[in-house]
């Protein structure tokens, strides 16, 4: 069977052997923001400051989503305005930052978290409540 | 020896497997895996709402009285236009039905958008992520200071905010997110279950329904004010108010009891907009100390009226976390590709079909 380093291959066949979940820091309120704290599975596997630089990117992608600023000001008084019909053919500001984050997150996969093992969901496919880190079998030791 | 079943294979029938008496109906499953369709995750959503337009639209389970809300503002409005609007139009001024339509038409918009969006409804927990939390809760309880089990607490801008674990999402309840029984979700900023909308109102949803009691508050106003103005330019005609009231009965008490009923909702939501509360906690009373706590502030107030309007009612759009269009992930059939790889390496399994065995046996007679 040919070594494959794709990320889907990786799911089917490699097992699973934990998952760590990091979860919501709730300190500066409602805003979505997840803790920095290292946790003690991933210490084998990965450098401390290398998650932690991670879940910070993360927190001010999440942050810039959720800015009060003018242009967000100016998005929901025009959505008021025209009675909120403008959701259906515009995309919000949201999302566009949401889209962003999930190319980060699928950057950091290939570049940094697949080659040790590992694997981060989107957030957002867990409601924004958790970042999940898969932690697949270390095969490289059986062969 | 393997259990097997020497019988004459027709090509065509290979495509098909045949389920014999000695084969479990496995076969027979796994086709009808393949042949269902991926199915969307609002039909096997867990909560007790219904889904139309193959997942566009979000309802609580009992929608009963939205279509009286509807046909009450429906023919409050149609009678204002029939009988009220080609009077004032020839004594006064043609835009008075131009701005009941408008005013109308807000109104309407708003209440479906609020009956409609998901009002923040927070997705269960996945089976690996509940039981990480029931750990987590086993290993905290060993600590000198024992807080009640399932409950978790947090400083939040130097105030102590209890997270409360919900047994039915398996998640411990962010701030300000409540569980609703009759939708039997958690919902983000909880605010109330709204009956005359359908549905709750939450952290998603509740700029479309202040927009919604607004406006409805600006057009009975207006339409108390147009029958009102009738019935004094109908009195002034020499006949007497009686006369007037006779002519036009009902509409005058009937506009007058909404009139003050939603204008006092109006009210009430603008002060909660403008201090940054929720029904859910106003009533409660978080924040103002009636629970017996001291010094006790809103921690998500900005201390600044504009800021909190600002923030409630004009802050970015959050997503929806159900994803209700997304497709139900098939890792069940993915799973079964995997073991059928690997069974006809195993003799003792019964489910091997007759092709492999006789393609084994066909090689090993060639090698």
């Amino acid at each position: 069977m040919a070594e494959t380093h794709s990320l889907q291959d990786m799911r089917q066949q490699a097992a699973i052997a934990a998952k760590v979940f990091i979860q919501r820091d709730y300190t500066n309120g409602t805003v979505c923001q997840f803790q920095t704290k290292f946790p003690s599975e991933l210490e084998t596997r990965i450098d401390k400051q290398q998650f932690e630089e991670t879940v910070r990117m993360l927190n001010n992608l999440y942050a810039e989503a959720e800015k009060l600023g003018g242009s967000s000001y100016l998005e929901g008084c025009l959505a008021c305005l025209t009675a909120y019909t403008i959701f259906l053919c515009m995309e919000t500001h949201y999302e566009k930052v949401l889209k962003k984050i999930a190319k980060f997150i699928q950057e950091q996969n290939d570049k940094i978290y697949a080659p040790r093992g590992l694997l981060l969901t989107d957030p957002i496919e867990r409601g924004l409540r958790v970042v999940e880190v898969t932690i697949f079998e270390d095969r490289s030791l059986g062969r | 020896m393997k259990n097997c079943e020497y019988q004459q294979i027709d090509p065509q029938a290979l495509s098909t497997p045949t389920p014999t008496p000695t084969q479990p109906p496995r076969p027979a499953v796994e086709e009808e895996k393949e042949e269902e369709r991926a199915r969307r995750k609002w039909e096997v959503f867990p909560g007790k709402n219904r889904f139309y337009c193959d997942g566009r639209f979000i309802v609580a389970q009992q929608s009963g009285v939205l279509p009286l809300t509807l046909g009450l503002i429906l023919v409050t409005t149609v009678l204002f236009f029939v009988f009220d609007c080609p009077f004032l139009v020839k004594h006064l001024t043609v835009f008075i039905p131009a701005i009941g339509g408008v005013l109308f038409v807000f109104a309407v918009i708003s209440l479906l958008h609020t009956s409609f969006t998901d009002p923040g409804i927070l997705p269960r927990a996945t089976p690996d992520e509940a039981a990480d939390i029931e750990k987590q809760i086993d290993n905290s309880g060993s600590s000198t200071y024992r807080p009640p089990p399932r409950t978790k607490e947090v400083m939040i801008n130097e105030q102590v905010v209890k997270l409360k674990y919900c047994f039915t999402c398996k998640i411990f309840r962010p701030p300000r997110t409540s569980h609703c029984s009759l939708c039997d979700n958690c919902v983000e900023r909880f605010d109330h279950h709204c009956p005359w909308v359908g549905n709750c109102v939450g952290k998603r949803n509740y700029r479309f329904f202040y927009t919604f009691i607004v406006s409805l508050s600006f057009l009975t106003a207006f339409i108390f004010g147009c029958v009102a103005t009738h019935l004094a330019l109908r009195a002034q005609g020499g006949r007497g108010l009686m006369f007037a009231l006779q002519e036009n009965p009902a509409r005058y008490p009937f506009t007058k009891t909404l009139f003050w009923s939603i204008l006092g909702l109006s009210g009430f939501h603008t002060y909660l907009v403008a201090s940054n509360l929720t029904t859910n906690e106003d009533i409660k009373g978080s924040w103002s100390g009636k629970s017996g706590a001291e010094d006790t502030a809103n921690p998500y107030s900005y201390n600044n009226i504009i800021t909190n309007c600002c923030s409630v009612l004009c802050g970015p759009m959050p997503p929806s976390l159900i994803d209700r269009r997304g497709f139900v992930p098939v890792e069940e059939s993915s799973q079964t590709v995997a073991t059928e790889i690997e069974l006809p390496m195993l003799a003792a399994k019964n489910e091997i079909n007759v092709e492999d065995n006789c393609l084994d046996f066909a090689v090993s007679c060639a090698g």
